[in-house]
């Protein structure tokens, strides 16, 4: 028991920081600048496969710092040449766009790389066992993730409250009209901002693609997630997606561990018309406790855990 | 845009003029989604197939059109490119990339031929393996190329029976009717075969949606298994060995679908020397030479290794439609009928007339490094299948629950 539970919180919390690592992005583009990015997991994709590409050639940490940069370049270019045009026309068409470039993306990575995954593996430098815990081995990449998602939360904290640079993106997101007047170039924080977003997804990918599997349908899948930890955190908070992502992460995990169903707490005859429901038990129910959360946390605290507005 | 919609938009503007000298074969698979990479795979041995059959001359003096559908591993979707493909005139349809979608097409394919006679399609089957297809609910439109679940199962656990290290075993699936058919066998067969062995854990999880398997892994070590089944394809097989290698996990594998694209890549990266196992119709590296060399070449144009259901598939409707000299769908049925052909992997095929289920050679094989003078390693892995095992066909035969309905 004591074993389950402490590497069930010990896996928790990793993918909570895996997590977090991949909204991060998303918290600056959705939450602060209210630009609903259906294509984040697409950068985060891009990412992964420009990670693969460049490590193979030039090793893996030339990836780590080379693929982001680039994401977050084209990034800077879609929201100067794309978003910037729909952005006027409301949400519905900013939706519409990034929902049809995610769609793009995806075919594109599929063309040059193909369906198939890619063997995109843990550099050999972090290529040994961390630790061991219960008989278990805990690599220690994974420990690298949870220290490069610590990282990120940090710089982007410190940046956001305590520089200059962080005030003025916070006034141009907020009052974007008075920080223009002050003289201030709104429409180019607006792009910085995106292309930080989108390098940090970029990031995300690198460091996430050989943990997980590098192939077209990465993005489809971690997707929707993404949108849980930002709205479970609250709109315009940093603080609020970390907490959501460990959150996510331990909950999701935990319900994995638990085998009972309703069948087991309450006697094995099922009330009439919830046979199949009775013997369902949490584990198989798992992956949809997260967005059970998600519609929980819309019904009865619609600014999340940390927000500071309501859309 | 997808494949499927491209290549179906070309075919309406060709299809008038090639409309009497070809044989349309739509294939209706996933081709983007989760289930891409198998679709896309899939649709390579068909064109690899049809190419081949093309240059040779054809068959009656037609050439073989592959069609593509993006079926997105869904029933409903799959049901409407069924109606686009019939619409186009296509009247055999192939699919095997899972068994609900293939449950539904079976079915609508039944409804479909009885109020359009004369219009008919014959369904066949190369990959969804769930019992029901030709048991419960057989069709005689529908036709299996490959093992299903008990015959996999079943060749697996004689193989299990022998290995007396086993004394633990955990139960992992997908939670649809196929992975439900691999728990239920698995249940039942070793319950038979090793009444000692203990089942000490019994997961379903959903089908394309975990992305993390390190809870389940931490599952499987806290219950001390010592051996997993698992009938897990795909990116679920994949992402499921990674979080395994991950955590160090120190178990021996039984599987169904090892040697599904992607599966050795996972293997390899596990680093278990001949600790997965698989039940399948397919043994490269003991083929006979025929079949090495028809393997090589098709590695070294798509990169992937060639699969033997397809194969077969392609043989015995190519010799249905010979002998009937006629490819409307009802020729091939009754021609494909209790139908026999040495098979791709050696042996005999036969295609059974009760359930319209083939039986063939079956192997179990081991994943590792190469042994000396072994021809095929795959994906790039420098591991390879070394056959440790096989049935012959007549001993995989079981009985089948179908009454089929004739026209």
């Amino acid at each position: 028991m004591l074993e389950l539970v402490s590497l069930s919180l010990l896996n928790g919390v990793l993918f909570g920081m895996l997590l977090f690592m991949m909204a991060s992005g998303l918290t600056l583009i959705f939450s602060m600048m209210g630009v609903l990015n259906f294509a984040h997991a697409s950068f985060y994709m891009l990412g992964a496969y420009f990670g693969y590409e460049i490590s193979r050639r030039l090793g893996f940490w030339t990836g780590l710092v080379a693929a982001p940069l680039i994401v977050g370049v084209l990034g800077a270019l879609v929201e100067r040449h794309g978003l910037r045009r729909v952005h006027r026309l409301g949400h519905l068409s900013e939706l519409l766009f990034t929902f049809g470039l995610a769609f793009v993306i995806e075919e594109l990575v599929g063309m040059f790389w193909g369906k198939l995954p890619v063997d995109y593996r843990p550099p050999p430098a972090l290529d040994f066992v961390a630790f061991r815990i219960f008989g278990t081995n805990y690599p220690a990449y994974r420990m690298f993730i949870l220290v490069v998602a610590a990282a990120m939360f940090v710089f982007l904290i410190a940046a956001l409250r305590r520089t200059r640079v962080g005030l003025v993106i916070r006034a141009s997101l907020t009052h974007p009209d008075m920080a223009a007047m002050l003289g201030h170039d709104v429409p180019g924080v607006f792009m910085t901002v995106f292309g930080v977003g989108s390098a940090l997804a970029g990031l995300a990918g690198v460091i996430a693609g050989p943990a997980l599997v590098t192939q077209p349908s990465m993005a489809a899948l971690l997707g929707p997630i993404l949108f849980v930890v930002v709205i479970v955190g609250g709109l315009g908070s940093l603080a609020g997606a970390f907490i959501a992502s460990l959150l996510v992460g331990i909950i999701q995990t935990f319900a994995v561990a638990i085998n009972a169903s309703l069948g087991s707490l309450f006697g094995t005859s099922a009330p009439p018309g919830l046979g199949d429901l009775w013997q369902v038990s949490v584990a198989e129910l798992a992956p949809i406790v997260p967005y059970i959360l998600m519609v929980g946390v819309l019904i009865f605290r619609p600014r999340g855990l940390l927000g500071t507005r309501e859309s | 845009m997808k494949t499927g919609s491209i290549a179906a938009a070309l075919f309406l503007l060709a299809a008038p003029a090639f409309a009497d000298d070809t044989i349309k074969i739509a294939y209706i698979d996933p081709l983007s989604g989760g289930g891409a990479l198998v679709g896309e795979v899939g649709l390579k041995h068909f064109h690899y197939l049809a190419d081949q059959i093309n240059a040779a001359g054809g068959l009656n003096g037609k050439t073989i059109e592959i069609v593509a559908f993006d079926g997105k591993a869904n029933p409903q979707e799959s049901l409407i490119q069924a109606q686009k493909a019939a619409d186009q005139g296509a009247r055999i349809i192939t699919q095997g990339a899972g068994s609900s979608v293939a449950a539904a097409l079976s079915s609508w394919v039944t409804k479909y031929n009885e109020r359009n006679p004369g219009k008919e399609i014959v369904y066949l089957n190369y990959g969804a393996i769930d019992p029901a297809l030709t048991n419960d609910k057989c069709a005689y439109w529908h036709f299996r190329f490959d093992a299903h679940t008990d015959i996999k199962m079943a060749a697996l656990t004689t193989f299990m029976k022998d290995r007396s290290s086993i004394k633990k075993v955990y139960l992992i699936n997908q939670d649809y009717s196929y992975g439900q058919s691999v728990q239920r066998d698995a249940r039942a067969m070793l319950k038979e075969k090793r009444p000692d062995i203990e089942i000490v854990g019994d997961e379903l999880h959903p089908l394309f949606k975990v992305t993390d398997f390190s809870p389940y892994i931490a599952k499987i070590k806290a219950s001390g298994a010592d051996s997993v089944i698992t009938g897990n394809w795909g990116q679920d097989f994949a992402l499921l060995l990674k979080a395994a290698a991950g955590a160090g996990l120190q178990t021996d594998w039984y599987t169904t679908y090892a040697g599904l694209i992607g599966g050795p890549t996972a293997v390899r990266q596990t680093g278990l020397s001949h600790r997965v196992f698989v039940a399948s119709v397919y043994a490269p590296n003991t083929a006979p030479a025929e079949a090495q060399a028809m393997d090589a070449d098709f590695r070294g144009k798509s990169g992937t290794a060639l699969l033997p259901p397809y194969v077969n598939e392609m043989r015995v409707l190519a010799k249905a439609i010979t002998d009937a000299k006629a490819d409307d769908a009802k020729s091939i049925a009754a021609q494909l009928e209790g139908l026999k052909l040495p098979s791709y992997e050696g042996g005999e095929l036969v295609m059974r007339s009760d359930d319209h289920q083939v039986f063939q050679n079956m192997f179990i094989a081991s994943f590792g490094p190469l042994d000396p003078g072994a021809k095929f390693d795959e994906e790039g892995t420098g591991w390879g299948w070394k056959t440790i095992g096989s049935v012959n066909g007549a001993d995989t035969v079981v009985s089948t629950t179908c009454k089929m309905e004739r026209p």
